[in-house]
């Protein structure tokens, strides 16, 4: 066991862990933010996706001990201009279904559109294609990420 | 919305219940669990189903799981509608478990599967609604002084000619102590606002889904609580012989190491140790008596088997006889892998045992078959025994456990390390996906004969594995020792063939299996309809005008298929060159559903571009739910078609996660466009029927474009390991 000291959502949170511990289960289980999800715990299905200084991640593959001393962003701390839009355009299509998928759906959406704020359908396919939904909501994540972007025009 | 609120107050806001008889209900028997239900009554205590708090938000206790089908909403729609209330002030939440008061109608017991969820409750949540209005109106009319009939509701506030106005809020406390109207008046469809009405109803769960506060089973951390994995064996009915712990004792963290009946369990505070620590068990297992066979030699057994008469499901003319005759005679073999439900949520359960009495709390669909598992596996009598139902992530049928497996181990796993100690008992991704209840390994061996352009004889011979052998629906369901979900869809063809046979063997493998989304639908769907169409071809027919022909007495078949046709523009598009479409039509679970789709083939398989899909389902209560289950269906069912299977080594399970087992991603996804027939029919489910027709339309689409109908699933070989 260590003591990490974790930037998360703005606030430093010391955590005791093994150094191997993968972020998403300090994350979870000690930090207590359970909004981001396990999915499979080998960066396969994006269900664990936070953002590490404002870069999408897949914290069931990012020991701790490599966090250092980085921003880390969970589906919580999400207050960007995009990552509003993305949730209230998921509302707005009823995109989810059982929703276990949908916190990383929305952190890699959000991420889209902040790098790229009119992204195509190919784009999309690109940004999105390592979240996998079950229950297969593509068609509405990618409604709602085209009206996301059109929400955010001027 | 609810589905985080964990600590709703219900003391205050519900009248401690007695049940009256407020309806009679004769309860639609499913074909699914036919016998197990016949209720001919329901005791309905609006009450029980309803909080209606001062402020006059209305919570729906929902009887059904929600993992993603939405009975949240669809229930919420039915007590609005009758309620008259205003959308913004629905709520829902699960109701815990209680066989009596939640059962659902269409088996006898609490539980969610079959696609019964809206069928069953239709008219209970509307008498539930119209019961607690007429209670609301009675109470105003008390305190306003005026006749109860010259009370109207509009939007949520009770309004009176003089001008009186009030909030369901200010009336509920007075309205429960009123009697429960034995017969409240439903209302007349023609003045719904709700039901079956296009943009009034959003989803009451999206909200919190989409900024991570929707609450899982996964995310209950109680204090004192420890985080327990199993180590099982890696073949079906392998058992412990030794095990070494003293690696797994030291891992920082791991607090206790138990033999159970399925392993070894490793108790932990937190899921990363108790990872660490199994990973360090040393385990000899007792293979003796496990299943050895490898999917080479299940293929090879199956397919022997096939190639003789099984027993017989259902006869119709002379099929020997007319096959022997000859003309175009076909034969062909359809070979469907095992499959993995693989919810995006594992498996998992919190289970608190004091030694006195015990408290459950996970995304149980079967509450009344696990309450009787832990009244059983702790000797406590029922009434000690408490289940609260959380959100899932999802099932297709995983968690619909009639042998009840989970829970006896989430109890099994309490009781190894003793009373006053909860547990939460985790399975990783692999531990799901290697962990068996699959979807059955079948196959289906179909003749047919055509002569003079006419469908002459038709024979299925199945080989599969029994879903309820062994389990509690086996006395009720089983026909002439035959499981019917093994058959289902395959002996009930709806196209009428003179000379019909359906017959089968049902075959015993050491592997657990389990519905799974569709059930015998996600086989003979398959079977049927890829192989009507290779008779309609050889006969010379159109697929859509020859299946039509054949559809004589089957209206609503001919209904979606006409109406699919219809929005596909079926006759008059033409289709871009390097790309085909294929049709197919399946009922399931009463609702019928007919899909278009238009591909074209890559050196990586087929790419789909669009899905046409029409569906009766009967009266469509909430229209974007049912577009949501299709296009759901659909993507869930082309990921499988394409690209999933199980495989055996030497009865080890392979594939341990998605990167071996591979699932549909966003750039697979076709564009989906549905049609829901207008039906005043009963209401039927949603959540499963979406997927039977989207194989058999792809592999007739890929028969179009020259490569054939594909005889061994998945169509893309090798994407799963």
């Amino acid at each position: 066991m260590a003591a990490f000291t974790l930037k998360i959502n703005g606030e430093p949170r010391r955590i005791d862990v093994a150094p191997d511990t993968p972020l998403l289960w300090a994350i979870r289980d000690s930090a207590g933010l359970t909004g981001t999800k396990y999915g499979c715990g080998v960066a396969q299905c994006g269900a664990c996706t936070v953002y590490l200084d404002g870069q999408p991640i897949r914290s069931c593959s990012m020991p701790v001990s490599a966090v250092g001393s980085g921003e880390v962003t969970t589906i919580e701390g999400l207050n960007s201009r995009e990552g509003k839009a993305v949730q209230a355009a998921w509302i707005a299509h009823d995109v989810p279904q059982c929703g276990y998928c949908q916190s990383g759906q929305v952190m890699s959406a959000a991420s889209l559109l902040s790098l790229n704020p009119k992204p195509t359908d190919e784009d999309i396919d690109l940004a999105m294609n390592g979240n996998i939904c079950r229950c297969a909501t593509y068609v509405r994540i990618r409604a709602a990420i085209h009206s996301a972007a059109k929400s955010l025009e001027g | 919305m609810t589905v985080h609120d964990t600590k709703l107050s219900r003391r205050t806001l519900l009248k401690a219940g007695t049940g009256l008889v407020i309806g009679a209900y004769v309860a639609r028997a499913d074909k699914l669990f036919a016998q197990a239900a016949a209720q001919p009554k329901v005791n309905i205590a609006p009450n029980t189903f309803l909080i209606i708090k001062p402020d006059s938000t209305v919570t729906v206790l929902c009887k059904q799981i929600e993992f993603g089908q939405g009975p949240f909403t669809g229930f919420a729609t039915l007590v609005a509608e009758e309620l008259d209330a205003d959308w913004s002030q629905m709520r829902a939440d699960h109701a815990p478990s209680n066989p009596e008061l939640y059962k659902n109608l269409a088996f006898g017991l609490q539980g969610t599967g079959g696609s019964t969820a809206i069928a069953n409750a239709y008219l209970q949540m509307r008498q539930v609604g119209a019961a607690a209005r007429q209670m609301l109106v009675a109470a105003a009319a008390e305190a306003w002084q005026v006749p109860a009939g010259e009370i109207g509701i509009e939007n949520g506030v009770l309004k009176h000619a003089s001008g009186k106005e009030g909030r369901f809020g200010e009336f509920a406390d007075k309205a429960m102590t009123l009697p429960v109207p034995a017969d409240p008046k439903l209302k007349d469809p023609a003045n719904f606002k709700f039901i079956g009405k296009e943009g009034v109803v959003k989803r009451l769960d999206s909200a919190d889904k989409s900024d991570g506060k929707a609450f899982y089973t996964l995310d209950i951390n109680e204090p004192d609580m420890l985080t327990v994995v199993v180590a099982r064996s890696p073949k079906f009915g392998g058992t412990v012989k030794s095990f070494d712990a003293t690696a797994a004792r030291a891992v920082p963290g791991v607090v206790d190491v138990k033999q159970v009946p399925t392993g070894v369990a490793v108790y932990a505070k937190g899921f990363w140790p108790a990872k660490m620590g199994r990973e360090a068990l040393k385990i000899v297992w007792d293979d003796s008596k496990a299943e050895k066979r490898g999917s080479a030699e299940l293929l090879q057994q199956f397919r022997t088997l096939s190639k003789t008469p099984g027993k017989l499901v259902r006869a119709e003319g002379k099929f020997e006889e007319s096959i022997a005759k000859g003309g175009r005679v076909i034969e062909t073999e359809y070979v469907f892998p095992y499959l993995a439900h693989a919810a995006m949520e594992p498996l998992n359960g919190y289970l608190k045992w004091d030694g006195q009495s015990v408290y459950a709390r996970y995304g149980c669909q079967f509450p009344t078959p696990d309450h009787m598992a832990f009244s059983k596996a702790f000797g406590l009598p029922v009434d000690k025994i408490k289940i609260d139902v959380v959100l899932a992530g999802g099932s297709f049928g995983r968690r619909a456990q009639q042998s009840t497996h989970q829970a006896i181990e989430m109890a099994e796993v309490a009781k190894a390390i003793g009373p006053g100690k909860p547990i939460k008992l985790v399975w990783t991704r692999e531990d799901d996906m290697r962990g068996g209840y699959y979807r059955p390994y079948s196959i289906h061996r179909m003749r047919g004969a055509v002569r003079d352009g006419k469908i002459e004889a038709w024979s299925d011979t199945i080989v599969s594995q029994s879903i309820m052998k062994g389990s509690f629906f086996e006395a009720v369901m089983f026909k002439d020792g035959l499981d019917p979900t093994s058959y289902e869809g395959s002996h009930d063809i709806p196209y009428e063939v003179a000379n019909f046979r359906c017959d089968m063997h049902q075959v015993d493998v050491g592997v657990p299996v389990l519905w799974w989304r569709s059930v015998g639908h996600t086989h003979t769907g398959y079977a049927v309809e890829a192989f009507i169409d290779e008779l309609l071809e050889a006969a010379g027919k159109d697929p859509v005008e020859g299946r039509l022909e054949l559809l004589g007495k089957k209206p609503r078949h001919a209904g979606v298929l006409k109406a699919v046709a219809e929005l596909a523009d079926w006759k008059n598009y033409k289709v871009p060159a390097g790309r085909a479409r294929g049709v197919a039509v399946v009922e399931s679970f009463n609702s019928f559903v007919a899909q278009v789709v238009e591909l074209s083939m890559t050196e990586e398989g087929p790419k789909v571009h669009k899905v046409w899909c029409a569906v009766d389902c009967g009266v469509a209560v909430n229209p974007d739910i049912i577009r949501a289950q299709m296009e759901g269906g659909i993507g869930f069912a082309l990921g499988h078609i394409l690209y999933a299977e199980q495989t055996l080594d030497a009865g080890a399970p392979v594939s341990g996660n998605f990167d071996t087992y591979r699932s549909l991603r966003i750039n697979e996804m076709p564009e989906v466009e549905v049609a829901i027939v207008k039906s005043n029919e009963k209401p039927t489910g949603v959540g499963e029927p979406g997927v039977p027709p989207l194989g058999p339309a792809v592999a007739n689409a890929m028969a179009k474009l020259g490569v054939g109908r594909p005889k061994q699933l998945p169509i893309v070989p090798g994407a799963s390991a």
